[in-house]
């Protein structure tokens, strides 16, 4: 394994291995001394073309704890506004000399251009409206560590998915590892071609919560952007968080047993009530924490595990 | 060229449309004679080309390339954009308005005019803007540009689309004036805006891409064939893409609405799925379509739904294609391999024959575009515009040997059928195996 470009990258061995890596790693952040020899000498770019704050935080402390050589860099604004091709900049810092580069940009596949482009590793930290792959992972991280092995297990993600990267992500992780996943949100905002897609895939799509809610392990609740609405996807916060939101009279319908996860960050009272948001079941916080120790987990099969590129 | 051929020159053993063996006589750059008469006829002294086993073609007409001068000379000049359409076949081409500056004025028309005559590979032939500076606002000078010693009839804002219905009903009943016709790039910027990029479908859906729906193009056609019966005036529907657009236009014609369409040798052979990797030389616009969308384009041009086949010949420096796919520039080369895609997609496939390719690749480009000097056919006393090809040989696309200066070339690396062997401008070889031939000095 030398890049983490997509989920489809994984297979469900791999897959395990990663996620079993991450819970040495997530003993290492509860230590005092959160430090691990491994990645000495290495050298990380964090390249966010993108704002970030909890997945850049957590890629940079994932990297340090592990003894690598981190470097932030932003690259805010299009290359092209600045009249140098995305090629030209990244090969730039390739030819510094760095192992790995962990890109976040706003636009889709551009990690994977990257990748063609230059000879380090390459880690995908969110592209456009793609994939978020250590999101993904993470997420099945957290699940894992509540409801056990997750075949079988019936995951409901809602909300603006055709414009999610994290939810592209999460479909491929989760068919992997087995559980039946169940899309929910209006017909305006489920992804391009949905209908095909689901058949190849296998997975359902509905357009009503209230029926898929009962029969849930985990539901998965997805940022809905207020700035959606001017593009007509939906008439009002207000219809949306009846007709989608994660409400507190839905958080009691909930099975007793299910967790409730979002990438973040959240809007209260739209996608998801401040009771559903801190509920016991809420997996959110845990899902920050998994991140660091995943993230620890990604860099070190990608620069010292089996079949790395070393 | 740099002189009128004074021998005259006998083409022997060529076959003529794949219709028979028989010999062409050009004198002073036209047909003289064809058959037993070319033999007869011939002057001692003639020069003789041997053409054995080569399918003789009129000179291809190319209603819709970018030639990128003036503006941006480093993508292609009109020189090197015309050497690459000699190289094609072509012998005549439409260069489009959206040059920096516009081709929007008389003057603007006839440079490209004369820097293509300079060239004196192919003639080159300005495509007037509809709009000033494509702005999509107020009409540019339409009929200054149609009495300009450019001639100029077909008007494009192509790259964007006249969106607004009030000005195309306007443009398309002015150029009435003068036999004029309004090449329509159909993209409702509403439905698919500057972003889109990829046809909008399951794959759009995996990969995160801004979707182009079919949609966007086929209301636009909907609309303008019917503002084309209102007005009773000609529109052009360029790179026609989608099933949907070919069956709005099949339905006008039959209404006997003044409709024609293109469609582009990538929309013939190249599908969506290529966007799978994200690289940039696959973003085109309108983006490539579906299977069934292509099957639709190629039924559609061998029944002659889709008049001709043109280009969208658009070269972009290398760096203007090594952004981000979302950020890359659109567009792709194609005047030099368009025949060939045509013969592998078309003719090796049994549906269309090579006086059908003669029709869509020359006569009609011309006709819609009233071209009198050119399309004309192989016939005796027409210009000796002649493209002779070798209809069998495979070749492997090398995007590094192209006469054009971009390499934005999907077709590097792929096996095609069908090679221009040499290419005669008025009775001089303006190209020979890919490489140029003189031009003007």
């Amino acid at each position: 394994m030398r890049h983490l470009l997509s989920m489809a990258d994984l297979d469900r061995a791999e897959i395990l291995r990663i996620l079993d890596t991450a819970v040495t790693m997530h003993e290492v952040q509860h230590r005092e001394v959160k430090k691990l020899p491994t990645l000495r000498g290495r050298t990380i770019i964090n390249f966010f073309f993108e704002d970030s704050t909890r997945t850049r935080s957590s890629f940079e402390l994932a990297g340090k704890w592990m003894s690598a050589d981190t470097i932030n860099l932003t690259g805010k604004g299009t290359s092209v506004s600045k009249g140098e091709s995305l090629r030209d900049t990244v090969r730039t810092i390739d030819a510094m000399g760095v192992d790995m580069m962990v890109i976040r940009h706003m636009a889709s596949g551009a990690p994977a251009q990257i990748a063609q482009w230059t000879g380090c590793s390459i880690v995908n930290a969110g592209d456009g409206t793609h994939e978020h792959p250590s999101q993904a992972l993470l997420d099945a991280y957290t699940m894992r560590a509540r409801l056990g092995d997750l075949e079988g297990r019936h995951v409901a993600i809602v909300g603006d998915l055709t414009h999610s990267r994290v939810l592209r992500s999460n479909l491929l992780c989760l068919r992997s590892l087995g559980a039946r996943v169940t899309l929910v949100a209006p017909p305006t905002l489920m992804p391009s071609g949905i209908g095909p897609w689901s058949d190849t895939d296998g997975f359902a799509t509905s357009y009503e919560l209230d029926d898929v809610l009962p029969s849930v392990d985990a539901v998965m609740m997805l940022r809905v952007q207020r700035e959606r609405m001017g593009g007509g996807f939906f008439p009002t916060a207000r219809e949306y968080a009846v007709t989608y939101g994660l409400t507190t009279a839905r958080l009691r319908r909930l099975p007793e047993h299910a967790v409730i996860c979002h990438p973040g960050p959240m809007n209260r009272g739209l996608e998801i009530s401040g009771d559903a948001a801190d509920a016991a079941q809420s997996l959110v916080l845990d899902q920050v924490s998994a991140g660091v120790a995943v993230r620890m987990s990604i860099l070190y099969h990608l620069l010292a595990g089996e079949g790395s590129d070393q | 060229m740099s002189s009128a051929t004074t021998t005259p020159l006998v083409v022997t053993g060529a076959d003529l449309l794949g219709q028979g063996v028989q010999d062409i006589l050009v004198v002073d750059g036209h047909i003289a004679a064809l058959g037993a008469d070319a033999r007869e006829q011939a002057p001692a002294g003639a020069q003789q080309l041997h053409a054995d086993g080569m399918v003789a073609l009129p000179g291809l007409v190319d209603l819709h390339t970018h030639l990128r001068e003036p503006g941006r000379e480093d993508a292609e000049t009109i020189a090197t954009g015309s050497a690459a359409a000699a190289a094609g076949g072509y012998t005549a081409v439409f260069a489009m308005a959206n040059t920096s500056p516009v081709t929007d004025t008389a003057e603007a028309a006839e440079r490209v005019l004369d820097l293509g005559q300079r060239a004196g590979y192919v003639d080159v032939h300005p495509v007037g803007a509809v709009t000033k500076e494509l702005a999509g606002l107020e009409l540019a000078e339409l009929g200054l540009m149609a009495r300009s010693r450019a001639r100029v009839r077909v008007f494009s804002d192509d790259g964007r689309c006249v969106h607004d219905a009030r000005l195309m009903r306007r443009a398309l009943e002015y150029v009435k004036a003068f036999d004029g016709v309004v090449s329509q790039h159909a993209q409702d910027p509403q439905l698919a805006d500057g972003t889109a990029c990829c046809h909008e479908g399951e794959l759009s859906g995996r990969l995160g891409l801004p979707g182009w729906p079919g949609v966007a193009e086929e209301s636009i056609v909907a609309r303008d064939v019917m503002l084309a019966r209102h007005t009773g005036s000609r529109v052009h529907i360029a790179h026609v893409s989608t099933a949907g657009s070919v069956e709005v236009v099949r339905w006008a014609k039959a209404q006997g609405i003044a409709v024609t369409a293109e469609v582009t040798p990538h929309h013939l052979m190249l599908t969506t799925d290529l966007l799978t990797g994200y690289d940039p030389v696959y973003k085109v616009n309108p983006p490539l379509r579906p299977a069934e969308d292509v099957e639709a384009l190629r039924t559609a041009l061998a029944d002659g739904t889709i008049d001709i086949v043109a280009t969208d010949h658009a070269p972009h420096v290398r760096q203007d294609k090594e952004h981000a796919f979302t950020d890359a520039a659109f567009g792709m080369l194609g005047l030099e391999q368009a025949l060939a895609v045509v013969t592998t997609t078309m003719v090796t496939t049994g549906r269309m024959g090579w006086a059908d390719v003669a029709r869509v690749m020359s006569a009609a480009p011309a006709a819609i575009a009233r071209l009198r000097t050119q399309g004309q056919g192989l016939v005796v006393g027409a210009p000796a515009n002649i493209a002779l090809v070798d209809p069998a040989r495979e070749v492997t696309v090398d995007s590094a040997t192209s006469q054009s200066l971009s390499r934005n070339n999907p077709w590097h690396g792929r096996t095609l059928t069908g090679a221009v062997h040499l290419t005669l401008l008025r009775g001089d070889v303006t190209a020979r195996e890919g490489l140029v031939w003189g031009g003007a000095a």
